[in-house]
């Protein structure tokens, strides 16, 4: 009953319970704030695996500004309500569910019964020091300098494309 | 040497052809068309004649000569080129077409005047001496088979020519249609003939084929059904029993058709294949007696037909039909020089005959009814005249030709074959006698049965002066060919000069015994004396006292009419063949094959294909996450791959 | 590391099919896209995983490129929605389908 069980736990059942209810929910607006909920479970559980970088960027990245950006357009176009669940081509969503159920079980069957090549189990200390900013910031800037530097690159694209596409007049 | 050149004669008329046919609407002068038709044929003739001449100064072993052109199909062991070849055979056979050919085209200058497709019948006269060319001097079976289906197709198109017109009960061109489709069957013979040839031989070059055929090793029942089907493909084109009956029907088309195709020239095509084709004949002895059989048969029945009909032209088609009989009936007791003798010299005569009564037509304004003529002889004293020669020579009066010719085929199934052919050889010309001095009594003697309104006049020197030509040749044309006893050392010339072509083929032949100059003697004055009978019966009835003809008639009506019908063959075919073949044709063919199954099978596939689409293209409906579940489904699918794999 | 890597793993499978029945589930398209949104983080948790278990660095480099994109992806994403909405006023996807046979 280590203290990583415990937090593994919580958070799990945290970002767990907040993925299935975000997409069972009718109102748009509460959707976005259980899928922020889940960001929040998914940074605890980079903490335990000693990823603090990673941890940090998932919630100024992903809760602080793709979320937001998500509510400013919610709140903008104001989108009707959903109807019923099972209003709608009901078999096609039974269908549906059935499917991710069967990938579901089979993705369980292959994580427990693949032979895994290397070995998974590395010290804590190699654990931590993966994870430190040094680290991750040393081979960005040494070996991933081409893919960081498209990244800017991609970033700019989209911020462009953005402007273009949500203009009211060409 | 001008037989190097012998190619020209052939390409001469297919470039009159060309010109003709091509310009011919353009060219408004008759003259000047009749002039290039006939000047390609003429000028054929000429280099034939100095070929012909050119080779008689040769000895008589490198008398063969063959010019090669180019190579025409060669295929694994199939070596075809287009190749002439120069012998005393096919000089012969040359000379008559081109010879009898240029006369006939400068006549129809004459009869064909002032007819609106006046160069398409030059055209197609050019046409058909190309293809006769290339059938009589092909070097190979493949090009005299393309000369055999030319002079057919010519033969229909010329049959066919005033398309416009009616003729007895159908048309014209349904007359052409009949000549085309019996000649058919019997190419298929011919092809089948080919066939067993090639299998057999393994050539179809004609020297290669015979050396082949003379040399021992090949069974006799190879033979024997090489010849069968070659000697079908014969009786379909030289109007043979079984399929003689187009030729009466091909007298639909004008006089100078049927005189030049009919007559003379392609009719003759058949006696000229089985005479080249002599060493496969006499390998199988039981086809030659089969063609000597059909030939004699044909003669009489043909000339009992004749006995009756009262339309100029079909008098002298049976008259055709029956003479061919000769010819075969020659080849079949391994006579073969006298057959191609006879053809020669019916050539000329057949082809006078024709060409005369087409100038009593023109006189007579179409009137072919011979019961409608009558004392033409004061109004066309030189279309009589050689009418009257032509008719003597076909009854085989001496010294005319026909005697010699006729009389050595008597004289040869008398001593080759047995005494039955002869004696029906010889009834038969009491009947040749008789049919054509009843036509020319009727015709040019006794009471006018004219009508009041036509006005028979001769015709123009540009027909009459060919009459006068052939008539010329039907009389000295025997003399080539008289036989050993009267022109004593070197025998027969004309046999003399076909000799070596026949010589390995004559010495197959079983000989029977010999007999004396006095027997020969004998039977050449007893047929003298039938025709003479005939030639006095036929006056006697017609000219003094023609209600005996009319008294016969009800006397033994029955007889008159299964010979008028000409014994109702043409309805049997009809019935036997024809009417089954299209009844067969519209009810299975056309309804069940053509329209159910493979407009179905067609039209099934289109629809099948048009249902599958129709299902199909439902998936596409445009909504992404309808998309993306079918992805998902692939993805399951993969997995399922991948852990069944693991 | 006291715990195994499956559980990780299982968490993150789990999120991965809660994603996918989001996409094909919903008529809403902002809510497909946080679905989409959801499914990528599922990645990134896998990534970082295993990263933090072969005690390599690279795995959270990668997942450092993911969010990039996530973010670029998610910024457009949004401006076609809302270009899709002043044209058709309604975010229904079963509505906009244009492109079918």
């Amino acid at each position: 009953m280590s203290l990583q069980f415990i937090l593994f736990i919580l958070f799990g059942l945290i970002s767990a319970a907040s993925s299935v209810l975000m997409i069972t929910r009718k109102d748009v607006v509460v959707s976005a704030l259980f899928l922020v909920l889940n960001f929040a479970g998914l940074a605890g559980i980079y903490i335990t695996l000693n990823a603090q970088f990673i941890a940090v960027v998932q919630v100024i990245v992903y809760a602080g500004a793709i979320m937001v950006l998500f509510l400013f357009v919610i709140m903008l176009l104001r989108p009707e309500n959903e109807k019923k669940f099972l209003e709608a081509n009901p078999s096609i969503k039974i269908f549906a569910v059935i499917i991710g159920a069967v990938i579901f079980f089979q993705l369980v069957y292959l994580i427990f019964f693949s032979s895994a090549h290397n070995p998974v189990n590395a010290s804590v200390e190699a654990s931590i020091k993966a994870g430190t900013i040094e680290e991750i910031g040393k081979q960005l800037y040494t070996n991933y300098i081409l893919p960081f530097e498209a990244a800017g690159f991609l970033l700019l694209a989209a911020t462009i494309g953005a402007l273009v596409l949500a203009k009211k007049k060409f | 040497m001008m037989t190097e050149y012998i190619y020209l004669t052939v390409f001469l008329p297919l470039l009159g052809f060309l010109i003709n046919g091509i310009f011919g609407t353009k060219i408004k002068n008759e003259k000047v068309i009749g002039i290039i038709g006939s000047s390609a044929v003429g000028l054929s003739f000429i280099i034939v004649v100095i070929s012909f001449f050119q080779t008689l100064s040769l000895p008589e072993e490198s008398r063969k000569q063959i010019v090669e052109l180019f190579t025409w199909i060669q295929a694994g062991g199939l070596n075809v080129s287009i190749a002439y070849q120069v012998d005393q055979l096919s000089l012969i056979m040359a000379l008559v077409v081109t010879g009898v050919g240029f006369i006939i085209h400068v006549y129809s200058i004459g009869y064909m005047h002032g007819d609106k497709s006046f160069w398409r019948f030059f055209a197609y006269l050019n046409l058909f001496i190309f293809a006769m060319m290339n059938l009589i001097l092909a070097d190979n079976f493949v090009l005299l088979f393309l000369g055999w289906e030319g002079v057919g197709l010519c033969s229909y198109l010329l049959i066919g020519f005033w398309y416009d017109r009616k003729f007895e009960k159908s048309t014209t061109s349904e007359a052409g249609k009949k000549a085309f489709v019996v000649n058919r069957i019997g190419d298929f013979g011919f092809l089948l003939g080919m066939f067993l040839i090639y299998l057999t031989f393994g050539s179809l070059n004609f020297t290669e084929v015979f050396a082949r055929a003379d040399a021992p090793g090949i069974p006799e029942s190879t033979f024997t059904f090489i010849a069968l089907f070659l000697f079908i493909g014969a009786t379909g084109k030289s109007a043979q029993i079984p399929l003689y009956v187009w030729l009466p029907d091909a007298m639909a088309g004008p006089t100078p058709v049927s005189a030049l195709i009919h007559a003379a020239t392609m009719v003759t095509a058949g006696v000229y294949m089985v005479a080249r084709c002599s060493i496969i004949f006499v390998s199988a002895p039981a086809i030659l007696t089969v063609v000597a059989v059909v030939g004699v048969v044909t003669a009489l029945f043909a000339a009992t037909i004749g006995l009756v009909q009262n339309d100029i032209k079909k008098v002298l088609a049976y008259s055709t039909i029956s003479q061919l009989g000769y010819m075969f009936l020659a080849l079949g007791v391994g006579a073969f020089s006298a057959g191609i003798f006879h053809l020669m010299t019916h050539a000329f005569f057949k082809a006078l005959l024709f060409l005369g009564a087409g100038s009593i037509i023109h006189a007579m304004h179409e009137e072919q009814n011979i019961q409608a003529y009558g004392g033409l002889k004061k109004y066309m004293p030189h279309t009589f005249i050689t009418f009257l020669i032509a008719s003597l020579a076909i009854s085989g009066i001496p010294p005319l030709s026909g005697f010699f010719s006729k009389d050595e085929i008597l004289w040869s199934s008398f001593a080759n074959g047995n005494v039955l052919f002869w004696a029906l050889g010889a009834f038969t010309a009491l009947l040749t006698a008789f049919y054509m001095f009843r036509l020319v009594n009727l015709t040019f003697f006794g009471k006018e049965r004219i009508a009041k309104d036509k006005h028979p006049h001769e015709s123009p020197k540009v027909m009459t002066i060919p009459l006068m030509a052939l008539a010329v040749l039907s009389v000295i044309g025997g003399l080539i060919g008289i036989p050993a006893l009267f022109s004593g050392e070197g025998g027969n010339k004309f046999e003399h000069w076909l000799e070596p072509i026949f010589k390995n083929s004559e010495l197959k032949l079983s000989h029977y015994q010999t007999y004396a100059h006095s027997t020969e003697i004998t039977l050449m004055i007893v047929s003298v004396i039938l025709a003479v009978t005939g030639i006095l019966v036929a006056r006697n009835i017609y000219l003094k006292n023609p209600s005996f003809a009319d008294k016969m008639k009800n006397k033994f009506n029955g007889i008159y009419k299964i010979l008028w019908n000409k014994y109702f063959i043409d309805e049997f075919y009809d019935w036997l063949i024809v009417t089954p073949i299209y009844r067969l044709s519209e009810s299975v063919l056309w309804k069940i094959t053509d329209a159910k199954l493979i407009d179905g099978t067609v039209n099934g596939l289109a629809s099948i294909v048009n249902s599958i689409s129709t299902r199909i293209r439902k998936f596409e409906n445009g909504i992404a996450q309808f998309y993306a579940l079918i992805m998902a489904v692939g993805i399951v699918i993969a997995l399922f791959w991948i852990i069944f794999t693991l | 590391m006291e715990l195994s890597i499956e559980y990780y793993l299982i968490l993150s499978a789990f999120m991965f099919i809660i994603g996918v029945i989001g996409v094909l589930i919903r008529r809403n398209a902002i809510v497909v896209f946080m679905s989409i949104e959801l499914m990528l983080n599922s990645a990134n948790l896998t990534m970082v995983a295993f990263s933090s278990y072969l005690g390599n660095s690279i795995g959270q480099l990668f997942v450092f490129f993911v969010m990039t994109v996530a973010a670029a992806e998610a910024a457009i994403g949004l401006a076609i929605i809302i270009a899709m909405f002043r044209n058709k006023k309604t975010l229904n996807i079963d509505e906009i389908n244009i492109l079918k046979w």
